[in-house]
């Protein structure tokens, strides 16, 4: 059991290391923006003395190091600092703060993203399953074509696809998912559907692929065939002999493909016109609005560290071999 | 047997020992075939859809070589009404500002597939190089540029796209190059993991103390013997590359208009989608069948050269 906890430690600790890196390299964002930056957010028309007034709000008369201490210390906190665009902020005045921008939208981003996994997990591990159960049969042959296709083609060719079919042609879905904060769920639900659909559609080839390589890699192991020749029955061969060591490839699959969806989101976002943080991030692009794309590279970023550090935990608390230790 | 790992790095034999067909030594071995001769057993072998997807491929290398011979208009003239319909003037009808979609399309496949290609080669430079330096030197430079690489990749890559975006600004140096530093990284540790077991060979442990330079013993005896997994590699990375730009181009983030571009274009003509036309599904359709084509030769590929059976 020692050996458990001393490795799960080993990997938190990188995963806090990792953490700690990615929230440097994100802050450096600001440290390499050119030097007319300020010129360019302000226009043409701003001042010597605006632009002076800038920098300094947004610390850049400080040192690197104090700032993204107090960088840092406000993201730990919930506080990411004041969005450039919004208006007021350039002359001095009141700001938006970009925590204000972005909390109504990730629990939009939360609930759609959850609302994929919920069908897609269990749906492709089902499929992967039986495709690596029946492999080179018809079954597995014809998932295997539709699946390399669909995780060839870009997410908005899927959702337009969709979009025209279910929602143009026959008007079974909204085609824009549009949400306010008092939408109730169900309508929240049937407006989702589309992107949700179309989320489902990419992740599900990915993950079933991914779920019938390990399956197969671990059905070919000689331990496995030594139960098959010893007459082990089949269901207790699944059950006491690849199940054990199933779990920690299948939550790499799990935890690898959500944290695929995370990114999945952003493009699906700005197709179904969904008011979540990717599209705010993509807008936020465009507008070079820096503290705004910090907070949501840290979230997503933060997020995808999170799954495969979960993933990983996972994998060393589920293995046999540091498990029956001798 | 010593023989074996030299061979690897210099051509092969085939001219020499084709040309004297009937002589004592052809009859004992079996006649060596032309390059040509078994590129064309093997793809015999080839499955339908490797076939396919070489199809695709050659049409797809001709329309962007020869794509001002093929299209009926200029890539960015104005030469009717804003979406126009599908007509025989227009094959594809107009887009947005009135321009040529079919027109727009071949001379997209030369920007969108050309800007990709060029992105992975860059990309295949930097890691690839890297990547063996890693394994040749080992070290410090070694354990300090993996545990760079592993940073850079627990940020996802499109996210972290958009990061250097909003610094750098959108245009197409800081694309190529912003994309393809970060793809290097997966480049990278491929590379690194099959040189590392070229690297411990006794060829190698020769050329250095020969005192061969570092150049020459990654370019003459380490990069030959890693070929094959890099090329199915580039295919994959290819693939990747063309996605995300295609994406950011989608988030009009990527190549900027004029240039016709197939993600851009989905974006621009998305409107059209609400009236149940299909023109704007025509570019993403373009993107999704290259990646297709390259995803099938290189599952064939892999199929091949990795001798799985499955």
């Amino acid at each position: 059991m020692n050996a458990v906890i001393k490795t799960v430690m080993q990997r938190l600790g990188l995963g806090l290391i990792t953490l700690f890196a990615v929230s440097i390299i994100i802050f450096s964002a600001v440290a390499m923006l050119p030097g007319d930056f300020a010129q360019a957010i302000l226009g043409q028309a701003a001042t010597p003395e605006t632009v002076a007034a800038f920098d300094k709000q947004i610390g850049l008369d400080r040192p690197p190091v104090e700032r993204y201490l107090h960088w840092i210390g406000g993201v730990l906190q919930g506080d990411f600092g004041d969005s450039f665009s919004s208006e007021g902020s350039l002359g001095g005045g009141h700001a938006r703060t970009v925590i204000s921008l972005i909390a109504p939208r990730l629990g939009n981003t939360l609930f759609l993203a959850g609302f994929a996994a919920i069908i897609a997990v269990p749906l492709s591990l089902g499929l992967g399953m039986l495709a690596a159960l029946y492999r080179n049969s018809i079954f597995d042959r014809l998932i295997n074509i539709v699946t390399l296709t669909s995780i060839s083609v870009p997410e908005f060719f899927v959702a337009y696809i969709l979009m025209l079919f279910l929602a143009v042609r026959w008007e079974v879905f909204y085609s824009l998912a549009t949400v306010g904060p008092d939408t109730p769920l169900l309508e929240r639900v049937s407006r989702c559907a589309l992107p949700a659909m179309t989320l489902i559609l990419v992740i599900v080839a990915h993950m079933m692929r991914m779920t019938r390589a390990s399956i197969i890699n671990l059905l070919a192991s000689p331990y496995i065939e030594t139960a098959r020749l010893k007459g082990v029955s089949p269901s207790r061969i699944i059950l006491r002999h690849a199940l054990p060591n199933a779990w920690a490839p299948i939550a790499t699959v799990i935890a690898v493909n959500l944290a695929y969806l995370v990114v999945g989101v952003v493009v699906v976002e700005v197709v179904f016109v969904y008011p979540g943080i990717g599209q705010l991030m993509v807008n936020s692009v465009s507008a070079r609005d820096v503290p705004v794309v910090q907070a949501c590279a840290m979230i997503f970023a933060v997020t995808y560290i999170l799954l495969n550090l979960l993933a990983d935990i996972v994998a060393i608390v589920t293995n046999p071999r540091l498990l029956h230790r001798r | 047997m010593s023989a074996e790992p030299e061979q690897a790095g210099g051509t092969m034999p085939t001219v020499d020992a084709l040309a004297p067909a009937t002589t004592a030594d052809a009859v004992a071995l079996p006649r060596r075939r032309t390059a040509l001769q078994s590129a064309w057993r093997l793809l015999k072998t080839a499955p339908p859809t490797a076939w396919f997807g070489m199809l695709v491929l050659g049409a797809y290398f001709i329309v962007s070589i020869f794509a001002p011979l093929i299209a009926p208009y200029g890539e960015a003239d104005i030469v009717g009404d804003q979406f126009a319909p599908w007509s025989s003037q227009f094959v594809f009808g107009t887009d947005q500002l009135g321009r040529d979609m079919l027109s727009r399309l071949i001379f997209g496949a030369r920007n969108t597939i050309g800007i990709a290609v060029l992105t992975t080669a860059v990309s295949f430079s930097i890691g690839g190089t890297l990547g063996m330096l890693a394994a040749v030197l080992g070290g410090w430079v070694d354990q300090v540029l993996a545990r760079l690489v592993d940073v850079l990749m627990a940020i996802p890559q499109l996210i972290f796209a958009l990061v250097l975006l909003v610094i750098f600004g959108p245009s197409i140096t800081n694309l190529i190059l912003i994309i393809a530093v970060l793809d290097s990284t997966r480049v990278f540790r491929l590379t690194r993991a099959v040189a590392m077991n070229v690297v411990v060979q006794d060829f190698v442990e020769a050329a250095r103390l020969q005192g061969e330079k570092i150049a020459w013993i990654m370019g003459r005896e380490i990069l030959p013997n890693i070929l094959p997994p890099l090329v199915a590699e580039f295919g994959l990375r290819f693939c990747f590359v063309f996605l995300t730009i295609a994406a950011l181009s989608f988030l009009g983030l990527g190549i900027q208009p004029p240039t016709a571009d197939w993600g851009s274009m989905v974006r621009e003509n998305s409107t059209l989608i609400n009236y149940g036309d299909i023109t704007p599904l025509l570019p993403a359709g373009a993107i999704a069948l290259l990646t297709v084509a390259v995803n099938f030769v290189v599952d064939w590929f892999l199929h091949k050269t990795s001798g799985l059976k499955e």
